[in-house]
């Protein structure tokens, strides 16, 4: 269980994953950023709840929309600032950028420009384990729009019938790109889809990062149990666009509005300084910090060097 | 010792060999288990190594393609089989966008060691969709290695090199090489990826082949010589990275050029082989334009007369030849 320290950091994480993509976003208006990027803004307590769960050794699979899984597994701020604006010192030297942040030997096994493109690799990730008598597991995070890729029932079932030791989890973020999920699924919950592979389905709210974090907890003890994956669906929203170029014409402001009132770093806050974890000068003094973590990163990042022309051939074969 | 065996089971041999090295080598397919692969490749191997290293999956050719895409990049040595070539369809994305990319993509960190065997070609009656010979679309993904061996001394030694690869590799068989049989050392040995063969020698022509082919080209080379004519057949064994030097050194013997390739003529592999060649230096070696005998553009038909008309042939490449060299020096009709 998390003792106090623990649970400032997780608020912490929040806020620095928060701050990231507000500056990605920042950047990316006034023209400092090459290509594109997806925000999690709004969704933390999904990335950081799950996250939280994990034990020394366990492995994530991210998404387009990573920058959020890759805080909360502990990555660098320095090196993923660095790579979103392209240079030699970020962690891909500026040959993957947002959608492609990766730390492979610390158990990040990369973000996905593909929907659903990293629910295998979660999979083997998780045979290896298994094969090799680990007790580790792999928490592989995709959104809602990709249960409607064949990927996700191919490997939804292989995990089954294998009881690898996989975590599904789905950031129900209410809409792939701009299509609503009530209008992609003529189901309640994702998790409904859970029985038909023989799997446990749970839904939680996603901006109660205690929640996210007690039924990840739950689903990892069966995984590590040898009982095989669960589908773990969190609701949740994301406050900005799709990407950078979207419009937002397929919801309205107030929609947005509804969403941000039930924001998780500020519930998650509250809760913290109700459990007297959290003084109001912590909080703002922690908020300051994140802050100002993310700026030094992006100011940091703006001073490295871009990497040789040359080494844009390098690195297609090992 | 060499001892004669097939081509199947030469790949077998390759398979079992890995597997008794390393523990970390599976194999994983469909139908790979009891029933011992569609084409009988994997039989007899769970009964040594058990389900849970020859392993047989539902048929989700993406699903399990991708799960050996993160097992390999957890640093396991997984086999997949596909069960006919055109099924690779299924798992594009798994190929093209993960495993071919996340090497590249992630700045140099992290490899994906696995090999994916499946048979491809035509010339049994199966028709469209289980005829195709699609490994050109693979060679066009920088991050992917392809190998199409003929022998099976090749197939034993460029699997078990694929096997030991730090990359992704395409390992095509051909249905109708299975049976073939020749000499295959019993020890275990490695024939380079991306190394060509001259499997025989002459200065009249250079025929560059892989897979199946290269038989219906040697067979085509021994009734040329018998008019006269001597054929250099090169065999490829592997398209890509593809051994253009070795292509060039008979060009630049020979000058001319014929490419026997079973897929569809339009950008196939053969197209790649006559661009590199004519590109270069060896351009001026050549005193007749090149020449490609492949496969007609157009799907595997069903019939067997209709099956061998869009095909290439012996015959095919006889004709080729002849009429390449027939052509006027510095006339490229």
């Amino acid at each position: 269980m998390q003792d106090d320290n623990d649970r400032v950091e997780l608020l912490r994480q929040m806020l620095l994953s928060r701050y990231f993509d507000e500056k990605v976003n920042d950047l990316y208006a006034e023209g400092k950023v090459h290509g594109t990027a997806h925000f999690y803004v709004g969704q933390e307590s999904v990335a950081v709840g799950a996250i939280a769960a994990l034990k020394e050794g366990d492995v994530i699979t991210s998404t387009h929309r990573g920058h959020g899984h890759a805080v909360a597994f502990g990555l660098d701020v320095d090196r993923m600032a660095a790579e979103l604006l392209g240079q030699a010192t970020g962690y891909c030297h500026g040959k993957g950028g947002s959608m492609h942040i990766a730390d492979v030997g610390a158990g990040m096994l990369g973000a996905n420009g593909i929907v659903g493109g990293s629910m295998g690799i979660a999979c083997g990730a998780a045979w290896a384990f298994k094969r090799r008598g680990q007790d580790h597991a792999a928490l592989c995070f995709f959104g809602e729009g990709a249960t409607n890729e064949g990927i996700f029932h191919e490997t939804l079932n292989l995990a089954a019938i294998w009881k690898l030791p996989v975590i599904f989890v789905c950031e129900n973020n209410q809409y792939g790109m701009s299509m609503s999920v009530k209008k992609a699924t003529a189901i309640e919950n994702i998790s409904d889809r859970a029985p038909a592979y023989g799997m446990p389905g749970v839904t939680v709210a996603g901006s109660d990062l205690d929640e996210v974090y007690k039924a990840t907890l739950e689903a990892l003890e069966r995984a590590r149990a040898g009982e095989g994956p669960t589908l773990l669906e969190a609701i949740t929203y994301r406050y900005l666009g799709h990407s950078k170029s979207d419009a937002n014409l397929y919801r309205t402001r107030e929609e947005i509005q509804t969403w941000r009132k039930r924001d998780p770093i500020q519930r998650f806050a509250t809760v913290l300084e109700g459990e007297g974890v959290l003084e109001e000068e912590g909080w703002s003094k922690l908020d300051e910090e994140a802050r100002e973590r993310i700026e030094e990163a992006f100011e940091k990042a703006s001073r490295e060097p871009d990497p040789e022309p040359a080494s844009a051939l390098e690195d297609v074969y090992a | 010792m060499p001892r004669e065996i097939t081509y199947r089971e030469a790949v077998r041999e390759a398979m079992i060999g890995a597997m008794r090295e390393n523990e970390e080598v599976f194999l994983m397919g469909e139908d790979v288990g009891v029933y011992g692969g569609a084409f009988g490749v994997s039989r007899g191997m769970v009964e040594e190594f058990g389900e849970d290293r020859v392993v047989d999956t539902p048929i989700s050719e993406a699903g399990y393609v991708g799960l050996c895409t993160g097992a390999a990049l957890m640093g396991m040595r997984p086999i997949a089989e596909i069960q006919f070539s055109d099924f690779i369809t299924h798992c594009m994305d798994q190929l093209v966008n993960q495993a071919a990319k996340i090497r590249y993509m992630f700045g140099g960190e992290g490899t994906v060691p696995m090999v994916v065997r499946t048979p491809g070609g035509a010339g049994t009656g199966a028709a469209a969709q289980h005829s195709q010979s699609l490994e050109a679309w693979f060679v066009h993904v920088p991050g992917l290695k392809v190998v199409m061996p003929s022998t099976p001394y090749d197939a034993k030694g460029l699997l078990l090199s694929a096997i030991d690869d730090p990359n992704t590799v395409l390992f095509y068989e051909h249905k109708l090489l299975y049976n073939r049989k020749g000499d295959v050392p019993e020890e275990s040995y490695r024939v380079p990826i991306g190394e060509a063969r001259v499997s025989r020698e002459g200065g009249d022509v250079t025929v560059v082949t892989a897979g199946l082919m290269h038989h219906y080209v040697l067979e085509a080379a021994q009734a040329l010589a018998d008019g006269g004519i001597e054929a250099e057949v090169v065999d490829l064994r592997t398209l890509s990275p593809m051994d253009d030097a070795a292509v060039r050194r008979s060009v630049e013997k020979t000058g001319k050029l014929v490419v026997v390739e079973e897929d569809v003529k339009t950008a196939g592999w053969g197209a790649e082989v006559v661009s590199r060649i004519v590109e270069g230096e060896s351009f001026y070696a050549l005193d007749r334009a090149p020449a490609r005998v492949a496969g007609a553009d157009v799907p595997i038909p069903y019939n067997r007369d209709l099956e061998a008309h869009v095909r290439p042939t012996p015959e095919k490449v006889i004709d080729a030849v002849r009429s390449l060299l027939d052509a006027r020096a510095g006339v490229y009709a």
